[in-house]
């Protein structure tokens, strides 16, 4: 028995060790920090209470970076989820239905290869390849237009505080639809083929067997895709600091760059623990409500 | 969670070449899957082609092809932009964090998973509690907590914080592991006479590979391509000399373009790009179930 109990402990103690000085202390000492005016320059700190909180509910800049994160909240979700869907379902019952029954596109799986790139690939390189896309003259965005004679939509996209955060959004939706193709087609493999088969006898249209059949039945999957695009949606840093690092001005700004900002280059670190602790509840709150709103009877098979 | 991990369905059976009344929409839904494939390939095709051009060629054509294959932007980016160091600053990084992770991710899931004691429950929810919290949240206190210890901006402080951050995901996935793992192969090994850490390491984690390499991958990608984290902790004097490629990258994006060397950074772009995704294409069955395995926690 002493042997259990020593082997045990020397398999946790270590994992507990680094797990608790890296991630739990910090987690358990931001909540401390956001009560303070701590500037990080100086040794000492006073505590202010809630002071951090209630001057955040007056800033501005914050409103208008959660403004752009709760227009990703909706946004990126929606547009990626239904292009998630509408490519998946293509892929994976799109093909003909035939003597063989109903199947997916030639080509499935170089579809399913490919639209994956951008996963693989570090929310840095996107960054900077999108960047460079975007760019007034050097991109390949204005380079199309002005070579097929559309010189007057070529603008500077990141420039112009119209376009930026639009620009961002695409991105975003750009480098996860990919993702979501993969899974909502691993979700429809499941989907018994004769389904549609009938629903085809039956006379039912493309659009109609997808809003009836397929989304019903990968229902779970949709929900738990809503839930960790809203996570990423309450993110955005690294594509919106490399892109247009927030601006002009705060066009694009959102709440995680505005915390890195506040903490790393004004040295406010009482106040940007603030801001974190406030991102934490609007995540919790984001991932309970819609956990709540998509609950739905699941359809047994 | 286990569904996910089976590999994606071989191929489906490519249906037979019958002309059908459905021809039309067959052709109208392959414009658009062809459509979104030129756009995910045609950035990064672009990337590639600009890294072979001239500054002047990138400049006046965008679009064009490069006149001729020039290597020396590659070396430029590599040596000069210091794109090899970072590179094997990452390389260095994520071996020791994904050795660190694998190892301890292991250990801790297999006692929660197979042994009963005391107080197993709250350090399993310790462990899966990580996942809920945003790491900005976190930001603040983890950069005086690296400071305090001595290891900012240095590499082996970024190989802990990135194995630690790596834990809860790691547990929570094996944890599950581990419970599936048939418990008769276990008993025989004990009755042979196999000690508890013999089991583990001769019997237990050879059976658990599936589920190792599945998380191995996960784990890879989360940590090669991690931003937010070297931005914090890689501070401080001398510190851009030990950065990640990731936070290398984007330095070298701001400062190419006041000096105009955008070939260059084309350059270093393809070299970031390249290795991963020729990885990914050989690999391309477990790099999908281990990201769908990861991101469907």
């Amino acid at each position: 028995m002493r042997g259990k109990r020593l082997f045990i402990a020397v398999f946790l103690l270590p994992p507990l060790l680094l797990y608790g000085i890296f991630v739990v202390s910090p987690y358990a000492q931001a909540f401390q920090i956001s009560g303070t005016n701590w500037s990080g320059l100086s040794p000492t700190y006073e505590f202010v209470g809630l002071d951090n909180f209630t001057r955040l509910l007056g800033d501005g800049y914050f409103w208008t970076a959660l403004r752009h994160n709760g227009l990703l909240l909706v946004l990126l979700p929606v547009a990626t989820i239904l292009l998630g869907l509408f490519f998946a379902s293509m892929i994976s019952v799109g093909g003909r239905a035939d003597r063989v029954g109903v199947h997916g596109v030639r080509g499935a799986g170089f579809y399913r290869v490919v639209y994956f790139f951008p996963q693989v690939l570090s929310v840095a390189i996107i960054g900077v390849l999108w960047k460079q896309m975007y760019a007034p003259t050097t991109g390949m965005i204005n380079g199309f237009l002005r070579g097929i004679g559309l010189d007057g939509l070529a603008v500077a996209w990141l420039g112009d505080p119209r376009f930026a955060f639009w620009c961002v959004l695409a991105v975003l939706v750009w480098m996860n639809v990919g993702f979501y193709v993969v899974l909502f087609s691993a979700a429809m493999q499941s989907i018994p083929r004769d389904l549609y088969e009938a629903a085809l006898l039956d006379g039912a249209n493309r659009l109609t067997t997808l809003v009836r059949i397929t989304v019903p039945l990968v229902w779970d999957t949709i929900q738990v895709a809503w839930v960790y695009l809203a996570i990423i949606a309450i993110d955005g840093f690294a594509i919106v600091q490399i892109i247009t690092d927030g601006g002009p001005g705060s066009a694009s700004d959102v709440v995680g760059l505005r915390l890195y900002k506040t903490a790393f280059a004004d040295g406010r670190f009482g106040y940007a623990s603030a801001i974190g602790v406030a991102m934490f509840f609007l995540t919790l709150t984001v991932a309970v409500m819609f956990l709540r709103v998509t609950r739905r009877e699941r359809v047994e098979l | 969670m286990t569904a996910v991990l089976t590999p994606v369905a071989a191929e489906t059976v490519e249906e037979a070449a019958s002309p059908s009344p459905r021809r039309t929409f067959s052709v109208f839904s392959h414009a658009f899957l062809i459509g979104w494939a030129l756009l995910t390939t045609l950035p990064l095709v672009w990337a590639v082609l600009s890294s072979f051009k001239s500054d002047n060629e990138i400049l006046t054509s965008p679009w064009g092809l490069p006149s001729e294959v020039r290597w020396e932007n590659w070396v430029r980016a590599w040596g000069e932009a210091h794109i090899g160091r970072y590179f094997l600053n990452s390389a260095v990084v994520v071996t020791g964090a994904l050795t660190l992770t694998m190892l301890f991710g292991a250990m801790a899931a297999y006692v929660l998973a197979r042994y009963q004691f005391r107080g197993r429950r709250i350090v399993y929810f310790a462990f899966v509690g990580g996942m809920m919290f945003p790491v900005f949240l976190a930001l603040v206190p983890l950069f005086f907590v690296v400071r305090n210890l001595g290891l900012l901006g240095t590499l082996p402080g970024l190989t802990l914080v990135y194995a630690a951050y790596s834990l809860p995901f790691t547990v929570f996935f094996l944890t599950a592991f581990f419970r599936t793992l048939p418990t008769s192969v276990a008993e025989a090994a004990m009755v042979d006479g196999c000690g508890h850490f013999g089991l583990f390491f001769r019997v237990m984690l050879p059976m658990a590979r599936p589920g190792l390499v599945s998380v191995a991958i996960f784990n890879f990608l989360f940590q090669w391509n991690q931003y937010i984290l070297p931005l914090v902790l890689m501070q401080g004097a001398g510190a851009e000399n030990k950065w990640v490629l990731a936070q290398g990258l984007a330095a070298l994006a701001v400062n190419e373009g006041y000096q105009g060397d955008f070939s260059g950074l084309f350059a270093g772009m393809t070299i970031a790009m390249l290795p991963v995704l020729i990885a990914y294409l050989i690999f391309h069955r477990q790099f999908q179930s281990g990201l769908s395995a990861g991101q469907l926690r």
